[in-house]
């Protein structure tokens, strides 16, 4: 009887050991499927047109225009978001470690970093768009600016959170140290504190070009997109994903193939970027989930 | 020092102190400010979608949320649709990615060897990096090709039985609610296991030695005593996909089909929240776009109370690891 | 003006000629609802070396915290009383910081440098109280870092980060920092205790120099290093101050048997 039990004991072990395994091996699978399908499809479909043709010319054209808008809204999304974030964790760590009011925004800043993109994207339409076109009677209303400011939505929980998280890592002492010189507060929190956890803030910068950079729901309504090339902040703006978005939708497999090339142009710089930022931050942990 | 010589010091020093605290002071509230706009990101998606969306909820009020027509033709909106769309895809997705997430999890932290685990675990992060668009081109051009050549089996098989067979009879399309479902699986699963490998990760070393020392195996150890340790947080970890899951648009856009039905079948073609609001957006004029901005509310407040939970159930283990 | 003053409690410790540098009075701390110090009195003499003893969670370190109201940086501290600097209370809220900082250094039990150069994490406490040309900070620095006896071994890598140095170089440059500023009062928080012997031994020799020109206070759990280094010693117990005199006589024949207890290593 003894042996039964422990064989099926063993067994039931072995089993649950063998389905992990599976599991695994499912994911990476997807993994695989995914990446080798982007990667073929893409490269087979990449050519100079994408980088010097617009999309005007259709299956003729190129991306141009969608990767000079991308570029742009993304680092204007940036400039919007890194700052206000820096300063948002900056609080939170810094003056907010035991408050209600610090705990609050730190568990709702949580919540922003789970939010669903199109209704973000919806919200700057109903403030920024909306308005914009009954101020202008129209002249502008979907803009590289409101689809910057959506993106900046995307982000800016991303750097609030690491912000928080790296300052908490700067050791006490080192404000004690500073204080008992006479150094201020705000002075020894911009050149001391940050200055210690930069490379953390700027990790937590580049996750947060990693996640908006990939972005679409967004951006649909708000920079909307456009068949030529526009500098204008002001003006509807073309975007890679949206333009993927754009020519999947089309039944032209020769849009889908520029569509692939232009999937294949985000993928690898998502991929390398959050590669770049796990290894040149190997130790220190940070969730983006 | 003398009395002289030390007062003008001491004066300028003090005058300095209160600029000192002047700046402080400021430096505090432009700090508190930018915090502050976190909660007015949020507050303020959930008032102007709100106000968004108050034509049709005026007009309609509740019958919004009843009503299954969704015609702009007649300018007639009812959203139960979507939401059945929305909510049957999320479940597909959380019944497919919880086994395989837990199993990942498993995988990682007791049975694959030490210098496995990070590669293994950053491949499976990768998953959550790319970008969801990626999904939704993946899906259209290769999943559901690849689906139309098995469902025909589900519906022969799976198909046959009783009670859950009406679940799989229909035609193969490829596209549909169960394609949309494996898919946002797909993309989820990234998201339940990374909290679970580092829930897991939290059991304190003593309770699963003692129990290795009374001979429990590997399994019996996750089951009886990791498990139970780490339940709160897992089920937050499992919310946390759900939000994920619900509020999804571009990786469902393409592979639902688009078709505003309420069918026991999962091979057919629906419609999803995010889905609706992404295709019909740009064309959408009056009624029909506040229709469209109040289904954003409606998605808003369900996954802010599907997230708040998922955070608190997290939160609890956070605090047991503090005290 | 008070050179021969006695507390109310303690003994009267100070010798003729000696000045006292701090005053305390009648001091109470609390952290939430703990009483953390109870009623101390003592007058710490200028010029001299102090040392503050007494098993972990006696209040020490919160005593030394209370003389440059380094606790305020956190909320729900309170200390009542008197700390009289000179004759001027510094519990005042009318004691600006600036002051009390520029008059009382600080030393912490793990060096922490600033993310900065060996030369910046001198000059930068400097620059803040003072505006002064390029040619007089070099000059201060240098004299700092002489002071701290770490020139010889760091002059040659003055723009190189302060990271790079030993722990036990890191907290001489610490004391560098501290001093620069010219304070009157040095407060030294356990300064070796995240040192090896060959550091500590230096950072002692060290002590011994400063006190030529600051007073110093020192918290240590050491009391080897206490009897080594202090002219008087403190000993406290439970937030109290049990006893306060010479240091010869509190290690050698202390009037309290709680001290004996201590030093002879019955409890603590």
């Amino acid at each position: 009887m003894a042996i039964n039990i422990y064989t099926r004991r063993s067994a039931a072990n072995i089993l649950a050991m063998l389905l992990g395994g599976i599991a695994t091996v499912i994911g990476l699978v997807f993994l695989a499927w995914i990446l080798w399908v982007t990667l073929k499809n893409g490269f087979s479909a990449l050519n100079l047109n994408l980088f010097t043709k617009i999309t005007a010319y259709g299956s003729d054209g190129g991306l141009a225009n969608a990767i000079v808008g991308s570029v742009g809204m993304d680092l204007l999304a940036l400039l919007i978001c890194a700052p206000i974030g820096v300063m948002a964790g900056t609080y939170l760590a810094e003056y907010a470690t035991r408050s209600k009011l610090g705990a609050t925004i730190r568990f709702l800043n949580d919540i922003l970093l789970s939010a669903p993109s199109i209704v973000l994207g919806l919200f700057v339409y109903v403030i920024i768009v909306v308005p914009m076109s009954n101020m202008t009677n129209g002249a502008v209303s979907f803009s590289g600016l409101a689809g910057s400011i959506a993106l900046a939505l995307i982000g800016l929980p991303v750097i609030v959170r690491t912000t928080d998280e790296m300052l908490q890592l700067v050791p006490g002492t080192l404000r004690e140290a500073a204080l008992s010189l006479g150094i201020p507060q705000w002075k020894l929190t911009v050149q001391v504190l940050i200055r210690a956890a930069t490379s953390g803030i700027l990790t937590g910068v580049l996750l947060a070009l990693a996640r908006l950079a990939g972005e679409t729901a967004p951006l649909l309504f708000t920079a909307f997109g456009n068949n030529f090339m526009t500098y204008s902040p002001l003006a509807k703006t073309a975007s890679l994903p949206v333009a993927i978005y754009q020519y999947t939708n089309d039944p032209s497999p020769a849009m889908h193939a520029i569509a692939w090339a232009g999937a294949l142009l985000i993928t690898l710089f998502v991929l390398t970027l959050s590669l770049l930022t796990r290894l040149f931050f190997a130790r220190k942990k940070v969730s983006y989930e | 020092m003398t009395a002289s010589s030390t007062k003008p010091a001491t004066r300028d020093t003090d005058r300095r102190s209160r600029r000192d605290a002047r700046h402080d002071a400021l430096f505090r509230r432009v700090l508190l400010f930018c915090a502050l706009l976190v909660l007015a990101a949020l507050l303020g998606a959930a008032l102007s979608t709100l106000w968004g969306g108050r034509e049709v909820l005026l007009k309609d009020g509740f019958n919004f949320l009843t009503r299954s027509d969704w015609n702009p033709v007649t300018d007639t909106y009812g959203a139960l649709a979507p939401i059945f769309g929305t909510l049957v895809t999320a479940i597909i997705a959380i019944v497919l990615a919880v086994p395989v997430s837990f199993g990942i999890a498993l995988f990682l932290t007791e049975i694959a060897p030490s210098w496995m685990r990070g590669p293994v675990a950053t491949a499976i992060e990768l998953l959550a990096a790319i970008p969801s668009i990626i999904y939704g081109m993946w899906g259209l051009f290769v999943f559901v090709p690849f689906m139309s050549t098995v469902e025909p089996y589900l519906s022969s098989t799976l198909g046959k039985l009783p009670v859950v067979g009406a679940l799989f009879q229909g035609p193969p399309l490829g596209l549909g609610i169960l394609t949309a479902g494996i898919v946002l699986a797909v993309m989820i699963l990234p998201f339940i296991a990374s909290v679970m490998r580092e829930v897991f990760r939290t059991v304190p070393a003593r309770l699963k030695e003692s129990a290795y020392a009374l001979g429990s195996t590997t399994w019996e150890v996750v089951w009886d005593i990791v498990l139970p340790y780490t339940r709160s947080a897992v089920i937050g970890g499992i919310f946390l996909g759900l939000g994920r899951a619900l509020g999804e648009t571009m990786a469902v856009t393409f592979v639902l089909g688009n078709s505003y039905n309420i069918t026991s079948s999962l091979l057919m073609p629906g419609t999803s929240i995010a889905s609706s609001i992404a295709n019909e957006f740009n064309e959408a004029v009056g009624l029909h776009r506040s229709a469209l901005i109040a289904l954003g509310f409606l998605l808003f407040v369900v996954t802010f109370v599907v997230l708040l939970i998922a955070r608190l159930m997290l939160r609890r283990l956070e605090r047991r690891e503090g005290s | 003006m008070n050179d021969l003053a006695a507390p109310a409690q303690a003994q009267p410790v100070t010798a003729t000629g000696v000045r006292t540098k701090i005053e305390v009075r009648n001091l109470d701390f609390y952290y939430n609802r703990f009483h953390a110090l109870k009623s101390i009195s003592m007058d710490i003499p200028e010029r001299k070396v102090t040392a503050i003893i007494g098993p972990s969670g006696c209040g020490k370190s919160t005593l030394l915290r209370v003389f440059n109201r380094i606790y305020a940086m956190y909320p729900k501290l309170r200390a009542e009383g008197s700390v009289a600097l000179d004759g001027e209370n510094v519990l005042d809220p009318g004691y600006s910081m600036n002051r009390l900082r520029t008059k009382v250094g600080m030393v912490f039990q793990k060096p922490v440098p600033f993310p900065m150069t060996i030369y910046e994490n001198v000059a930068y406490g400097i620059r803040h109280h003072e505006r002064l040309k390029r040619r007089q900070m070099d000059e201060r620095v240098e004299e700092a870092l002489h002071q701290a006896a770490l020139w010889d071994e760091v002059k040659d890598k003055l723009k190189q980060s302060a990271l790079g140095l030993s722990g036990g170089q890191q907290q001489r440059l610490c004391i560098a920092r501290g001093i620069a500023l010219r304070p009157e009062v040095l407060l030294l928080d356990e300064p070796t205790s995240a040192l090896d012997p060959i550091a500590t031994s230096r950072i002692e020799q060290l002590v011994e120099e400063l006190k030529k020109t600051y007073t110093i206070v020192i918290v240590t759990h050491n009391m080897q290093q206490a009897a080594r280094v202090s002219d008087y010693t403190a000993f406290m117990y439970m937030g109290e101050l049990i006893e306060f005199g010479n240091a010869e006589k509190i290690f050698t024949k202390p009037d309290k048997k709680q001290t004996e207890d201590y030093i002879t290593g019955r409890f603590g």
